[in-house]
C-alpha cells in the first residue's frame, strides 16, 4: 500500500530533474527491504504522472536483493526474507550491505535538436 | 527532437528528508524533544498517550500533535489533560494521506507552542506501512503494536519494526484471552530488528505504564547525547 507514497516521491524526483522537459523513462532502484511490489509501483506510477513531464513516461524498477553481513563471523548471504539472524553462527547483529535503496537513478528526456533552438 | 539520459542517484524520499532536516533544525532551535508514535489503526496509541500523561513526565512540559485522516476525535479524548494539543488532518473532506509527512508537520509548525514545550509527542497516522517511510524530524520513534493484533507482525512489517527505537506491546490484559505469544513475538521481533528495547504494557489497566513514562522522561537526554 505505501507503492502510492512512492510513487509520488518518484514522480517528484524525476519532474525536479527533468526540468520541463518530456521525460521518456525512469529508473529506480529499489531494495527488497523496502518491500515495494514493482506491479503497484508501476500502477501507482502511471497514475500519479498524469498531467506532469512524467505523463506516459515508462518506469524501469531494479530489484536489489538484500544481502547482510554477520558483525560475528563475517559470513555474507542473501535473504529472501526479513529474518536477519545468521545462517552461520546465529547472532543477529548484522550489517545491511544492500535493500535499503529507494533511488531515482536515470531518467531519459527528450531534447530539442539545437537547431531547432537557434530559429530566430 | 533526441532523448538524453539524465543521472539523477537520488533518493525518492530525499524531498522529504530536506524538510525534516528542516523541521529538526526548528524543534532543536526551540529545545523541543520530538518523539514519532506509530502503530496499526487501534493499537492504543490514544489510550497509551492518555494513561502516561495523566501524571505528567516528569517536570517535561509535554505537547502532542494529532494526526488523524480526519476529526479530532482523537485530540478530543486528551483535551482533560490540559496540555496544548494541536490536531492534523492529512486529508479534507473525503479520503487522505495515510501518513504524515514532514511537509504536513511543517505546516503545522506555527499552530505549535514551541517555547512552551519541552517533549513534542507526534502521534502518526494508524497504519502499519507508510508511516515508517517518511521522518517528520523526529528524535525518536516508538511503535505501539498489541496484543489483539497478534504475535507475527514484526515478521509481516519489518520495515516498521526495524525503524523505532522502542516497541510497545499494549493490552497485555487479554494475553490470556488470546493464542498471543510473546515469546514468539520476541523471536520474531528479534529477526527483524535484534535487541531492540520494548516493553509490555495495559494503557487499560494500568499495568507497565510508568516504564513508558520513565523512558519518555529520559528522551531529551538521550537525543542531547551524540550518537
Amino acid at each position: 500500500m505505501h507503492e502510492f507514497s512512492i510513487a509520488s516521491a518518484v514522480v517528484d524526483t524525476a519532474v525536479k530533474h527533468a526540468a520541463g522537459r518530456p521525460v521518456a523513462v525512469v529508473s529506480v532502484r529499489c531494495g527488497r527491504l523496502r518491500q515495494v511490489v514493482p506491479d503497484s509501483l508501476t500502477f501507482a506510477f502511471g497514475l500519479l504522472s498524469r498531467e506532469t513531464v512524467c505523463d506516459g513516461a515508462r518506469l524501469e524498477i531494479e530489484d536489489v536483493p538484500a544481502r547482510l553481513r554477520c558483525d560475528g563471523c563475517a559470513a555474507e548471504w542473501e535473504i529472501e526474507l526479513p529474518a536477519f539472524r545468521c545462517p552461520a553462527c546465529a547472532r543477529t547483529d548484522v550489517t545491511v550491505l544492500s535493500g535499503e535503496e529507494l533511488e531515482v537513478e536515470s531518467i531519459e528526456v527528450s531534447e530539442q535538436a539545437e537547431e531547432a533552438t537557434c530559429i530566430g | 527532437m533526441h532523448r538524453v539520459k539524465v543521472r539523477v542517484v537520488e533518493d525518492a524520499l530525499d524531498a522529504n528528508n530536506t524538510i525534516a532536516r528542516a523541521n529538526r533544525d526548528d524543534f532543536e532551535r526551540h529545545g523541543v524533544t520530538v518523539l514519532n508514535v506509530m502503530s496499526a489503526p487501534g493499537a492504543g496509541k490514544t489510550t497509551l498517550l492518555e494513561a502516561v500523561l495523566r501524571e505528567g513526565v516528569g517536570d517535561l512540559r509535554v505537547g502532542v500533535l494529532e494526526g488523524d485522516v480526519q476529526g479530532s476525535l482523537d485530540a478530543d479524548r486528551l483535551a482533560h489533560l490540559h496540555i496544548p494539543v494541536t490536531q492534523l488532518n492529512t486529508g479534507n473532506g473525503f479520503g487522505g494521506e495515510c501518513h504524515l509527512d514532514a511537509n504536513m508537520v511543517r505546516s503545522a509548525l506555527p499552530a505549535l507552542p514551541l517555547d512552551e514545550i519541552d517533549l513534542l509527542i507526534v502521534e502518526n497516522v494508524g497504519n502499519l506501512v507508510c508511516p515508517a517511510e517518511f521522518a517528520i524530524g523526529e528524535d525518536a520513534r516508538i511503535m505501539v503494536a498489541s496484543v489483539a493484533e497478534g504475535d507475527d507482525k514484526p515478521g509481516k512489517y519489518p520495515l516498521m519494526f526495524r525503524t523505532c527505537e522502542l516497541v510497545v506491546v499494549n493490552k497485555i490484559d487479554l494475553l490470556a484471552h488470546t493464542d498471543f505469544s510473546m515469546e514468539r513475538f520476541d523471536y520474531y521481533l528479534d529477526a527483524v530488528h535484534p535487541g531492540v528495547e520494548r516493553m509490555q504494557v495495559s494503557a487499560r489497566t494500568g499495568e507497565g505504564v510508568e516504564d513508558v513514562r520513565a523512558w519518555l522522561a529520559r528522551l531529551p537526554d538521550r537525543a542531547e547525547a551524540p550518537a
